[in-house]
């Protein structure tokens, strides 16, 4: 079936302005950053700086530590050695982490959708869990297309792709200041990336940050103002549209 | 901390409305195990008459056991514990309704297993206030300790095989407590029942409290 | 890699280990030969000599891990974590010692080896819960992170004193009902010498507990250290993936 385009009308959806304590200070800040899963290193020393209105590619091979990079910055995982501060708190403390948490829109592998549930149940419950208002709940779903029938389709019974536009409207009620996308390409069709790709730059626009890994590189990379290299699980080089920010090599 | 909880025990409910898990497959179970009691146990010889209570609660116990797991398997599908980090609800508001659709979905399995004890079992039923009172209590307490520890084994691989090992001891109290207040409703002496219903009030409350401590950092650490 | 220890031991472990040895050597010969057997029971007593101790150190030892779990919530150091497990590992032997002492003494008390008598049936389920525990600790040990693993293992250690209090008041006040006098174990007016040797087996049994304890904790902690020593030279390897692969690019 064919889907909407993104619609216009959603300046109150990412009515996102991110509040610092100082402007300057990067949305991101990564010194030397380990995190272990168990006893493994999946990052073993990471470096990144990404500040507001950036839109950030990780690129790296499979295992190189862009999932745990990016469950890192949304506050899902703790860190072990170095610095990690997300919108001006330490991730290292247990409260602001929490805080972090509530402020991110994370988007991983696993959805986190209710499969017993509609579509329009599930993005209720996770903008209810935050305190939106019933209206963007409505916008969120149309922004994504799936307004109308889909809306009151079981998630069980939805498509990959489907699946997907429900995730990132669980994802847009939210609000988020920072986007953390992890393979948002993956399992949509042509127009889904379109979609997304409209909604990223929309979110952006309002002020939201993004930091995405992708394997369709050439439309990323178009996305992107800026692509950090990962492997590894430390970051190497960067190179790109704003050369203002650096991001240095760590490993010693 | 309500509201978040009114919210997550209204989500796990619609769950359960659309699933019809625990109408489809626990409560069938409920009325199974009664029948294997009966089986079991001679029916000629009046033994399950006078062994109702402790078969109803037992019975009890393990549809509490199956009803947490299948809490607890809503979130592990598909990321639901990161998601579950990542709304912002608070934990303790999570814990109370996670623990409150558990307690509903218990009170539905206990009338069932009332029914089929009354019918099957030949149980004369007396001494209604303190019957409602106990289940209301236990009912408080198996949902609330069931909830702590069934989030303790939720993150883990073999949570289904963790969970009644971790949690039946701890139930045992309520076991006896429910089992002695029922016997002594049915035998006519309520009176001798009540202090066992204030043990399970004593024990709901210490689980809720607990829970509603420990739920946040067992949330933020796993 | 050469540098860990090659025992558990040191001078004061040896002390306290020879201690427990020679007392329990003493304690037989109290407990066989030299004390006296009861006007009741007769030899059967002689059993208690052992059951009565491993029954406060399984006790102890669950209480020292609700101890130790709290003290981890406080300060969050490997310690208390490490003693937790080596206190609920030590305990579960002691408790099912006691299990097995209580029903061989059962048998010609009570003639039946197990009777549903509250104290059998509370360190039954003592018995349980402390396995519980340690199989959360073990399955925890090899998937989570330290947080992780410690918290939920904090929580399930501290709820042990409760849970265990609470059974066990249950359990009393449900057996209580139905047979008002329990058999008295001990006589009231214990003889000399038995309370003596009851005394004596009480600290040996204790020397034994803190002795295997120490062993146990510092064998976790050598287990906690070869983790964490582990981790510089994984660091090195992980880094060590990304040169690779830019080495094999250009």
């Amino acid at each position: 079936m064919t889907l909407p385009a993104a619609p216009v009308r959603l300046g109150g959806v990412f009515g996102a302005s991110v509040a610092l304590a100082d402007p300057m200070e990067p949305v991101v800040h990564l010194r030397g950053a380990v995190t272990l899963l168990g006893r493994f290193p999946a990052l073993a020393g990471i470096d990144l700086d990404v500040t507001a209105g950036e839109i950030v590619l990780l690129r790296g091979p499979n295992g190189a530590g862009k999932t745990t990079l990016l469950r890192l910055c949304a506050g899902l995982l703790p860190i072990t050695r170095g610095q990690a501060r997300v919108l001006g708190q330490d991730l290292g403390d247990r409260r602001s982490a929490r805080n972090v948490r509530r402020r991110v829109g994370y988007l991983g592998h696993a959805a986190g959708l209710y499969d017993d549930l509609t579509v329009a149940d599930n993005v209720r419950f996770w903008g209810r869990a935050l305190g939106a208002p019933s209206c963007d709940l409505e916008d969120a779903m149309a922004a994504c297309g799936l307004s109308g029938r889909l809306g009151d389709m079981r998630v069980a019974t939805l498509s990959a792709g489907q699946r997907r536009r429900a995730s990132l409207a669980c994802l847009l009620v939210r609000r988020p200041e920072v986007w953390l996308l992890d393979e948002p390409h993956a399992g949509l069709d042509h127009e889904g990336r379109d979609l997304l790709d409209g909604l990223i730059e929309q979110a952006v626009s309002d002020g939201a940050t993004v930091i995405l890994s992708s394997h369709e590189l050439d439309r990323a990379e178009s996305l992107a103002h800026r692509t950090v290299h990962i492997a590894g699980g430390t970051t190497d080089a960067g190179e790109g549209r704003t050369p203002t920010v650096e991001v240095s090599a760590l490993v010693p | 901390m309500f509201r978040d909880a009114a919210l997550m025990a209204g989500k796990d409910l619609r769950v359960e409305l659309r699933s019809k898990v625990t109408l489809q497959q626990v409560a069938p179970f409920a009325v199974l195990m009664l029948i294997l009691f009966g089986v079991a146990l001679d029916p000629d010889r009046g033994v399950l008459t006078r062994a109702s209570s402790g078969l109803f609660w037992v019975a009890v116990l393990f549809c509490a056991l199956l009803a947490i797991q299948r809490a607890f398997t809503i979130e592990a599908v598909d990321g639901g514990r990161d998601a579950l980090r990542l709304s912002g609800l608070d934990p303790a508001g999570i814990f109370l309704g996670k623990a409150a659709a558990i307690g509903v979905q218990l009170i539905g399995l206990e009338v069932v297993l009332a029914l089929g004890v009354v019918v099957m079992y030949g149980a004369e039923v007396t001494g209604w206030p303190l019957l409602v009172a106990t289940c209301a209590a236990a009912t408080v307490g198996l949902a609330a300790a069931g909830t702590l520890y069934g989030v303790l084994a939720a993150g883990l691989r073999v949570r289904e095989t963790l969970l009644p090992i971790l949690l039946l001891p701890v139930l045992a109290p309520v076991l006896i407590g429910a089992t002695k207040a029922f016997e002594a409703a049915l035998g006519g002496a309520s009176a001798d029942g009540w202090p066992w219903c204030g043990l399970l009030v004593i024990f709901g409350l210490l689980y809720v409290a607990a829970g509603t401590l420990a739920f946040g950092p067992l949330l933020e650490e796993s | 890699m050469s540098a860990h220890p090659a025992s558990t031991a040191s001078s004061a472990t040896r002390a306290l280990g020879v201690l427990s040895l020679v007392g329990l050597a003493g304690l037989l010969g109290y407990a066989l030969v030299w004390s006296p057997a009861d006007v009741v029971q007769g030899d059967a007593v002689r059993i208690m000599y052992v059951h009565v101790p491993t029954a406060i150190v399984a006790f102890t030892a669950c209480g020292l891990t609700t101890l130790a779990s709290a003290m981890w919530l406080r300060k969050r150091s490997e310690g208390w974590w490490v003693l937790g497990g080596a206190s609920a590992e030590v305990g579960l032997v002691f408790t099912a010692l006691c299990l097995i002492t209580g029903s061989i003494w059962g048998r010609p008390t009570w003639g039946t080896y197990w009777d549903w008598d509250p104290r059998i049936t509370s360190t039954t389920l003592l018995f349980i819960l402390l396995v519980g525990y340690l199989a959360l600790r073990q399955v925890d040990n090899e998937s989570g992170d330290a947080a992780q693993r410690g918290m939920r293992g904090a929580i399930v250690g501290l709820l042990l004193v409760p849970n265990v209090a609470i059974v066990h008041y249950s359990v009393d006040w449900w057996r209580s009902l139905h047979q008002p006098a329990t058999i008295t174990r001990l006589d009231p007016t214990i003889e000399g010498t038995m309370l003596f040797t009851l005394m004596l087996g009480i600290a040996v049994f204790a020397a034994m507990f803190v002795w295997l304890l120490i062993h146990r904790f510092r064998v976790g902690w050598l287990e906690e250290r070869a983790g964490a020593s582990g981790i510089e030279q994984a660091l090195t390897d992980r880094r060590a993936e990304a040169g690779i692969r830019t080495g094999g690019a250009a």
